[in-house]
């Protein structure tokens, strides 16, 4: 067997454009997935109990099917149900953004409950409305404990956009099947594209001990 | 009579446990009031329900003259804006001190101020600093709450109820989880208030608190007030045998001759 880079290094720029995309989708979930995880929590931690139960229930749904079962649902399925016009990319974000907040609702409703119940009452003796406590006073304390779990969940979501691929989404994987298929040289293109997201994921996580340790320091994390 | 707050028929229940079960009182503007019992008594429940803290099962409670919540069909409803409003006249510090940790000790005073009173970052800043002279820790302003000793904390609990302007003060046993040489220096700031002449609500097992500083003093049994007069009165010629096995229990209390 011998190894030859060269099919790769000339069509590079193929993968990097796979890579761009594959930050976009991982970033647009979160910045979908994260404040709907926050209302999802928030809704979850209510105390109307339909309401409670309906936001449980969608968070159990969308953690416990598989990404892409729902990926193929909102793709393919969705627009026999309703007129809309689906593509790879929106069905990508529509379905990461709305699996990621169910875990991000969890990680927020943690993070929220782990708060003392007398900071609500700190808040609520001068007269704060209960969203005046949770915004002024539970939520900063919260997201601080929270970071650890949110971006071991964010590098998880990271890993699972590989999936858009399948319907024909142009990340980094889908390029990387594209490329192998057209140079005839699957070791190279794979093994460059895992070293790709290692190199990624990698830092990612260095970034996310360092974040850890500095919270850790300051005594108000809850690093496992 | 001048009553700031008026207690009616009081009772409150979580589930089978009735904890206050039918109690009257009032207190008048400038009154420093304590309440004493032991442990399951209800004393600090009550405290609780006269801010709305706990929502009372029945009965009425009367601020300024104006009933707080309407009756419709024989039941108190309680509007939560109203009530908001209403802790905003009335401050409370409790045992744990409940202070904010990730602001300074400048910006607990602060925070109510501008968060719900809506005044501007100077001149709730200018109040911040006036309470915490008020209280004698201008020096803390800027530190986090994390690198103070109990009694600064609690003090620091005092002057943000302060720094809203209540009429009335309640104080939730803020000496219990204090070192016994932090008590002092908190009893002090309490009684200085006293002299003020704020209104105040204490519950604390503090009896050299309540014999020195309180106008009037309620002990409370079984969710119902056993007893009630001046300090000099009730601690001194307790009428019932349980103010008496309550007071036997308290070891460190001695009455000057």
């Amino acid at each position: 067997m011998e190894w030859n880079f060269w099919a790769v290094m000339t069509d590079f720029d193929l993968l990097l454009l796979g890579l761009v995309n594959t930050l976009k989708v991982t970033a647009l979930a979160l910045l979908f997935g994260v404040p709907l995880g926050l209302c999802l929590a928030v809704l979850r931690l209510s105390g109307a109990r339909l309401v409670s139960a309906a936001a449980a229930f969608i968070i159990e749904f969308f953690r416990t099917t598989p990404p892409l079962v729902q990926l193929f649902w909102f793709f393919f399925a969705l627009p026999i149900l309703i007129d809309v016009r689906m593509t790879p990319f929106i069905a990508s974000i529509v379905t990461f953004s709305i699996q990621s907040s169910a875990f991000f609702a969890e990680i927020f409703r943690g993070g929220i409950q782990s708060i003392d119940q007398g900071q609500w009452e700190g808040g609520k003796a001068i007269g704060m409305t209960y969203a005046q406590s949770m915004r002024r006073i539970v939520l900063p304390q919260a997201v601080k404990r929270m970071i650890p779990a949110f971006m071991e969940r964010s590098i998880e979501l990271l890993k699972t956009t590989t999936l858009v691929s399948t319907v024909a989404y142009t990340d980094l994987m889908f390029q990387a099947n594209d490329l192998a298929q057209k140079t005839f040289r699957p070791l190279e293109v794979y093994t460059v594209v895992a070293l790709m997201y290692f190199a990624l994921i990698f830092a990612l996580s260095q970034l996310s001990i360092a974040v850890e340790h500095r919270l850790a320091k300051s005594g108000d994390s809850t690093v496992r | 009579m001048n009553a700031i707050l008026r207690i009616e028929n009081l009772h409150k229940r979580f589930g089978d446990l009735t904890v206050l079960a039918g109690i009257d009182a009032a207190v008048e503007a400038g009154e420093t009031v304590v309440l004493l019992g032991s442990s399951g008594s209800g004393k600090s429940t009550l405290l609780r329900c006269i801010n709305f803290m706990e929502t009372p099962t029945e009965g009425r409670i009367t601020l300024h003259g104006r009933l707080v919540g309407e009756e419709r069909g024989g039941v108190m409803r309680y509007r939560e804006s109203e009530l908001c409003k209403l802790r905003t006249r009335i401050g409370m510090v409790f045992q744990h001190f409940n202070l904010f940790p990730h602001m300074t000790v400048l910006r607990n005073i602060m925070e109510g101020q501008v968060t719900v009173l809506k005044r501007g970052a100077a001149e709730a800043a200018a109040k911040a600093r006036e309470q915490l002279a008020r209280v004698g820790l201008s020096d803390k302003a800027d530190e986090y709450p994390a690198r103070l000793s109990g009694g600064q904390k609690q003090r620091v609990a005092i002057a943000r109820a302060l720094a809203m302007d209540p009429d009335m003060m309640l104080f939730d046993e803020v000496t219990s989880a204090l070192d016994p040489e932090l008590v002092g220096e908190v009893l002090k700031t309490m009684r200085r208030l006293t002299e003020e002449g704020m209104t105040m609500v204490v519950v604390t097992h503090e009896l050299g608190f309540a014999y020195h500083v309180a106008n009037r003093v309620l002990f409370l049994d079984q969710g119902v007030i056993l007893e009630q007069g001046e300090p000099q009165q009730v601690l001194k010629e307790p009428a019932t045998q349980r103010m008496r096995e309550f007071l036997d229990g308290h070891s460190l209390f001695k009455l000057p001759d």
